[in-house]
């Protein structure tokens, strides 16, 4: 029951991805790009989501545990430095040359466009090759 | 636009729905970075219900490619050589900054978090800037 709930919440994300364009890489490019026809109605995935998982998120965690496991297992850390800011600019980076996040380059993969298995393929290694160069910080193993 | 924005709504609302659900059912936090980056560590308590989660965006992937193959754009307005660079600079930089747009941005945002609130402000700003710069130095094409 647990896979069940677990595969079902990875299917309905990859279903809002592509319901909300964040797929489509090209008008992900359109919505970073501000000098050219800026199409900013991808702002709108960040009103939703956060809308309802804030909401839901506080009524959750009011719970003593999740239904299928024994404790929540909310990120700890709060210190901000300069690995978070430097690591999620250079992820910004990426994300403005080539469209995809992480989320929409796995899921659209699997149409087998050149472009998206290019990203997905590049960006395993580009995690592989954080995992070897820093081996210290990678075995807590899940975080956000 | 009008139609746009709803749908991009309605898909943002159906993601931070699947957050909740992996919260509610799981106890764990929707950080797409964090799951697939865990796939390729050595396998531990959280290797199962990872791979499954990835097998439903996959499952998810595939429905949209044969149901509306329009929501995955093909062919790209970069080159491969371009999207590949993108690959490893998103790869090292998620794991670097422990985030990407699903569990800082959705999942963070929705927590409060100040660490992820600058996690999301600092991808933003070189996310617009990036290609913001590529249109206006090297009109759009890389």
């Amino acid at each position: 029951m647990r896979t069940l709930c677990v595969f079902a919440a990875g299917l309905l994300f990859a279903m809002g991805l592509g319901v909300s364009g964040m797929t489509d890489a090209n008008k992900v490019i359109g919505f970073l790009n501000v000098a050219g026809t800026w199409d900013p109605s991808l702002a709108f995935v960040m009103v939703g989501a956060i809308a309802v998982h804030m909401a839901t998120y506080r009524l959750i965690i009011k719970r003593t545990k999740p239904v299928f496991s024994d404790q929540f297992l909310l990120p700890t850390v709060t210190k901000i430095n300069p690995r978070l800011v430097g690591g999620a600019a250079l992820f910004g980076a990426g994300w403005g040359l080539g469209g995809f996040c992480p989320g929409p380059g796995v899921v659209s993969s699997t149409g087998f466009g050149e472009a998206a298995l290019a990203f997905t393929v590049s960006m395993l290694m580009g995690m592989l090759l954080f995992h070897a160069v820093d081996p210290a910080r990678t075995v807590a193993g899940s975080s956000s | 636009m009008m139609s746009d924005i709803i749908n991009a709504t309605i898909g943002g609302a159906m993601i931070g729905l699947a957050a909740s659900m992996l919260l509610f059912f799981h106890g764990r936090i929707a950080g797409i970075s964090g799951i697939v980056g865990g796939l390729l560590q050595r396998p531990g308590k959280d290797t199962a219900w990872q791979a499954v989660f990835v097998a439903g965006l996959l499952t998810g992937g595939v429905i949209l490619t044969l149901v509306a193959p329009a929501t995955i754009a093909e062919p790209s307005t970069r080159t491969v050589g371009a999207v590949a660079i993108a690959g490893l600079l998103v790869g090292v930089g998620v794991r670097m900054g422990r985030g990407c747009t699903s569990g800082h941005g959705v999942c963070g945002l929705s927590r409060l978090s100040k660490r992820s609130l600058v996690a999301t402000i600092s991808f933003m700003a070189t996310g617009f800037a990036t290609a913001t710069i590529i249109q206006l130095f090297l009109g759009g094409t890389v």
